[in-house]
């Protein structure tokens, strides 16, 4: 009972601390859907391409948003003693990351409804597959994105660094996961590499629901992998926080 | 006198890698006291302040806790701790501040309110803790670790950068917790606080220098105040 109140809370008390922030807010919903719509000012005359790429990004932006969102607000937690504070008190380990878990998901899930819809019924981006698909996949990514902030910022000492994680740790994913170039046609090992990635799975998935009209293994496949991830990611969180310093 | 001992130190040393910041401490702190752990910036008050609650690892030596190792999950309940910075999260308001942290060590709202009191920021429940002043926001923090009501509370220089006044009023509330059974640690660079604590702990380069009531402190050294006392037992260290 305590874990569930004291994980509630924690997700509460997120919401309220952004809350009081309306710009952060507004950036991570405004952010995503003007970049999609810069895209498909871009490719105006080209449809097939902003088709073709459009999907993908849906998984890439709020991965992109969570990831940096929640590795500075756990830093901050870190630099202000309210980690500290935490420490010693009760509040379970496991219950402070899934509180943050949740309101990054509550978050994400507006933000990837947003864009979604946008790219659905704004852009009439032609989808084979059902929609919810798409949705759940958007908002698996956005979790992936908050469960590798999380862990990552473990390893930050100031903001600095946190920030200078996101070209480390995001863009090399962007760049072999198959949005620029499909797997196929990579060389070996870097085609290897990228089967590692979460971000690979999660683009695929989202090409998959665009031209299959339904599930595909494969789709399933890689929403299973990315849970996994997020899975890993947040224990191997729990695991990097230390109650005790050395 | 016979006290039962809140906090008891045997041969603690910590080091922080190849830093010796404690050594060779050994003493009681007893219960429902006021202890003032005084020395100057850099002597390592905070590091056992964390070590008793718990967030510093002991590198040899015991300490013990309430009659637990420190650091016992047990203890998490049972001490109130409030960090140099204030530890709050300032993007909350006081009430919502204190609301989340009263859920995680079990407070009722009506606990939360009579503590609001208790460090005088009625007036200030539904403000941004972000726009509260110094002394503000370190009531806050201490607020929070009044919460739960524990037993023990480890108070890091609570009192630093608040006008006279307030200074005044926060030792009358730790007087009036200590009265309540309530044991209190609280460290201070500031030698007259030493002055209102019943017993002493006088920490040097990670050393203890006097550990004893006050009294007996300026008796033994044959001092008025303890910064005297505290520059006759540095010269006679290091004349010997």
């Amino acid at each position: 009972m305590y874990h569930i109140r004291a994980t509630i809370a924690t997700t509460r008390r997120i919401l309220q601390q952004l809350s009081h922030d309306r710009r952060t807010i507004a950036l991570i919903f405004v952010v995503p859907c003007v970049l999609l719509g810069l895209l498909r000012w871009l490719f105006d005359q080209n449809l097939t391409v902003f088709n073709s790429i459009a999907p993908a990004l849906l998984g890439v932006f709020p991965f992109v948003v969570m990831f940096l969102v929640t590795s500075i607000t756990t830093l901050r937690e870190r630099t202000g003693g309210t980690m500290e504070r935490l420490m010693a008190l009760p509040i379970a380990k496991f219950d402070l990351l899934v509180g943050y878990m949740i309101a990054f998901g509550i978050l994400a899930v507006f933000q990837a409804l947003l864009a979604s819809l946008l790219l659905l019924y704004g852009f009439g981006l032609e989808v084979q597959g059902p929609d919810w698909f798409l949705i759940i996949m958007a908002l698996a990514d956005a979790l992936l994105g908050t469960a590798l902030g999380l862990f990552v910022s473990a390893y930050a000492r100031s903001e600095f660094q946190a920030v200078q994680f996101m070209p480390a740790f995001v863009i090399p994913q962007i760049l072999i996961g198959g949005l620029l170039m499909p797997l196929s046609q990579m060389p070996d090992l870097l085609e290897k590499i990228a089967y590692c990635l979460p971000l690979t799975y999660a683009i695929d998935a989202l090409n998959l629901i665009v031209h299959h009209a339904d599930i595909t293994a494969d789709a399933w496949r890689d929403l299973l992998v990315v849970v996994v991830f997020v899975l890993g990611a947040l224990l191997l969180g729990v695991a990097t926080l230390r109650r005790k310093s050395e | 006198m016979a006290t039962i001992a809140s906090i008891r130190a045997e041969k603690l040393a910590i080091k922080k890698g190849s830093d010796q910041i404690l050594s060779e401490l050994t003493f009681t702190v007893s219960a429902g006291s006021i202890t003032g752990l005084v020395g100057p910036s850099g002597a390592g008050k905070t590091t056992l302040m964390r070590a008793i609650v718990g967030v510093q690892q002991v590198t040899q030596g015991n300490l013990e806790v309430l009659g637990k190792v420190a650091g016992d999950k047990v203890l998490r309940r049972k001490i109130g701790y409030v960090t140099q910075a204030p530890a709050i999260y300032n993007d909350l308001t006081v009430i919502q501040n204190l609301r989340y942290f009263g859920v995680l060590t079990g407070a009722t709202n009506i606990q939360i309110d009579e503590i609001i009191h208790k460090v005088k920021l009625d007036s200030k429940r539904k403000q941004l803790t972000a726009s509260l002043s110094g002394g503000e926001k370190a009531r806050v923090s201490l607020a929070v670790a009044l919460l739960g009501d524990p037993g023990l509370l480890v108070l890091d220089e609570p009192t630093v950068g608040l006008d006279p006044i307030l200074r005044q009023e926060l030792w009358q509330l730790f007087a009036e917790l200590a009265a309540q059974g309530k044991t209190l640690l609280i460290s201070s660079h500031v030698m007259d606080e030493a002055e209102k604590c019943q017993s002493l702990l006088l920490l040097r380069d990670g050393r203890l220098l006097w550990q004893d009531s006050r009294e007996s402190l300026l008796k033994t050294t044959h001092t008025k105040s303890v910064e005297e006392a505290f520059v006759q037992m540095v010269t006679h260290q290091e004349v010997a």
